[in-house]
């Protein structure tokens, strides 16, 4: 599939922005946080910045940007409609849940019933996020279970990270704020390896000859294709990254992402002053280079059926 | 509304392509080209026609295939557009509505002015039926000419569509494959029609014919009936003959 750059940046984006609200009704919730004017500003502002930016981009790639609206109508059938819906649901409670921690500087009673109803609603939007694709049979590798968790705990791994990062802008995060992000990260890279793994092993769901119908004279093979040149379907669907370039990013990805988060977060929790602030940049940087390529893989390696019939043997 | 009619219809509009028959001109193709960009989803937009990379929309396509090797091995001319599922992914994951199933006969169709060119639609279908203009903004797909079959305008005859109206060789049928004694199912029904790519669950309409099996096994003593027949030949008249026998040297 073509990884368009719009909708990369609306996957991890908004998925970030979610992932810090629900970390924000969870610090609520667990009662340990003293909200503010000031941090409560800077942080809600991340996190809703990212939403907004994220949802705007991915209007951004539609034929009619101004027809936007229309797409909130169908969400009995349709995930990319509930997903919308459910974006745009959040914004009520988080704007309520923002209101009490930076102009109240509360997240108690009804400002932590707000908190709670955000966290659970950026959780179902990111779900549905994941849920658009993992609903697509003509991409057989996306169906598979991993896709949904995936997404969630990207989602809140970048979320955590913003929320650690920027949250020690204020006040020094104490070490058991940061070992849940630590641990949301590895499980994010654990579950995306798993996902590697599985679509790597996945047997054909589709073949050219089941495609074609003709595998009962033997086995097919495309001889002429309809045209000479390209057309909508091949270059949306007919993208394919090289495998042994699909390996290399992988481990880049698991690096650069992975493991460097991982080790900077954890010194983060280790350290104090200038030196934990710079390791929590560091190991935030990494991450958002690592998912962005993770995203940008999980498009580029993807196989639509419809390439079946420009020469594609199995999907 | 995208969510599928509760039951499926009793209509159910569609094509019969029948593969020992399809000569692999793609007149069908130019011929829906040819009507559509001044039908109902007009205009099939053509980017860069003359120049060096073009593109545009066709509701059609015709791709050819071999299917086996050496003396079993078939060339096979192979038609593609909508496939006018009973249970379309293309429509239920629309999110505007703009996708929908016709109760009345299960054309697949897209209305233009709700269509907010999110591509999901393309992204769904298996078999790469839907087509995005990029100068209209909204996604094109076969209509199975609504606007022809129904077309008062037009001479009974011509009331099928463009490509089953222009194929040479009759390798295309149109009909109600939901009527199991319509034209369309029977030569389903005697030819063994079958379903594309069945494990997608789109439940197809449209249905093809498989290419007929060869009298594979009658090859070889032909050949050699041939053979001998060149060696013994005779013409009846000795002078050609000779003429062939001096020839022959």
């Amino acid at each position: 599939m073509h990884p368009a750059y719009s909708v990369i940046f609306f996957t991890t984006a908004s998925g970030a922005g979610y992932g810090m609200l629900v970390w924000l009704a969870m610090l609520a919730l667990a009662g340990n946080v003293v909200p503010a004017m000031v941090s409560g500003l800077v942080m809600f502002a991340i996190s809703l910045g990212l939403i907004t930016a994220g949802l705007l981009s991915s209007t951004f790639h539609l034929g009619h940007p101004e027809r936007a609206w229309r797409a909130l109508s169908q969400w009995r059938s349709s995930w990319l409609s509930r997903e919308g819906v459910a974006a745009v649901i959040t914004y009520g409670p988080a704007l309520v849940f923002a209101l009490g921690w930076i102009i109240f500087e509360s997240t108690s009673g009804l400002w932590l019933i707000a908190g709670l109803a955000t966290g659970v609603m950026a959780l179902v939007t990111i779900a549905s996020t994941g849920m658009i694709y993992a609903s697509l049979k003509a991409i057989p590798r996306w169906t598979d279970v991993t896709v949904v968790p995936v997404y969630l705990a990207f989602g809140l791994a970048t979320g955590g990270a913003l929320l650690v990062t920027s949250y020690n802008i204020f006040t020094p995060v104490p070490p058991h704020g940061i070992w849940p992000v630590v641990l949301v990260i590895a499980v994010a890279w654990a579950l995306k390896l798993l996902y590697w793994r599985r679509i790597d092993n996945a047997k054909p769901v589709a073949t050219a000859e089941s495609a074609t119908g003709l595998g009962h004279i033997g086995p097919v093979t495309l001889f002429e294709a309809p045209h000479t040149g390209e057309n909508y379907i091949m270059r949306e669907m007919g993208f394919q990254i090289a495998r042994k370039h699909a390996a290399k990013l992988r481990m880049i990805a698991l690096l650069v992402g992975g493991a460097v988060p991982v080790v900077a977060f954890a010194a983060a929790a280790l350290m104090t002053g200038p030196a934990m602030m710079i390791a929590c940049l560091l190991g935030l940087t990494g991450l958002c280079i690592g998912v962005l390529l993770e995203r940008w893989l999980f498009f580029a390696e993807a196989q639509h059926a419809a390439m079946l019939y420009y020469g594609a043997k199995a999907v | 509304m995208t969510s599928l009619p509760k039951q499926a219809s009793v209509r159910q509009l569609g094509l019969v392509i029948d593969l020992d028959i399809c000569v692999g001109c793609h007149a069908c193709a130019v011929n829906c080209k040819e009507w559509n960009t001044g039908g109902h989803s007009a205009p099939l937009t053509d980017e860069d026609p003359y120049g060096a990379d073009p593109l545009g929309v066709w509701f059609n396509r015709i791709h050819t295939y071999e299917a086996g090797s050496g003396p079993e091995g078939r060339t096979v001319h192979f038609p593609r557009s909508c496939l006018h599922c009973e249970e379309p992914a293309c429509v239920t994951v629309c999110p505007t509505g703009a996708s929908y199933k016709r109760e009345s006969d299960g054309i697949v169709l897209v209305n233009a002015d709700t269509c907010i060119g999110c591509k999901l639609c393309s992204w769904a279908c298996p078999y790469g039926a839907r087509e995005y203009d990029h100068s209209d903004g909204v996604m094109k797909k076969c209509t199975l000419c609504i606007d022809r079959i129904e077309n008062q305008n037009l001479p009974e005859e011509d009331r099928i569509p463009a490509c089953v109206s222009t194929c040479p060789a009759s390798a295309r049928h149109f009909g109600d494959l939901g009527d199991p004694n319509s034209e369309v199912s029977q030569l389903v029904a005697e030819r063994g029609g079958y379903d594309l790519m069945p494990e997608m669950g789109m439940k197809p309409t449209n249905k093809y014919l498989p290419p007929r099996a060869r009298p594979t096994s009658n090859a070889p003593a032909a050949q050699s009936a041939l053979k001998t027949a060149a060696e013994t030949s005779s013409t009846g008249s000795r002078f050609l003959d000779w003429v062939d026998r001096n020839l022959s040297r």
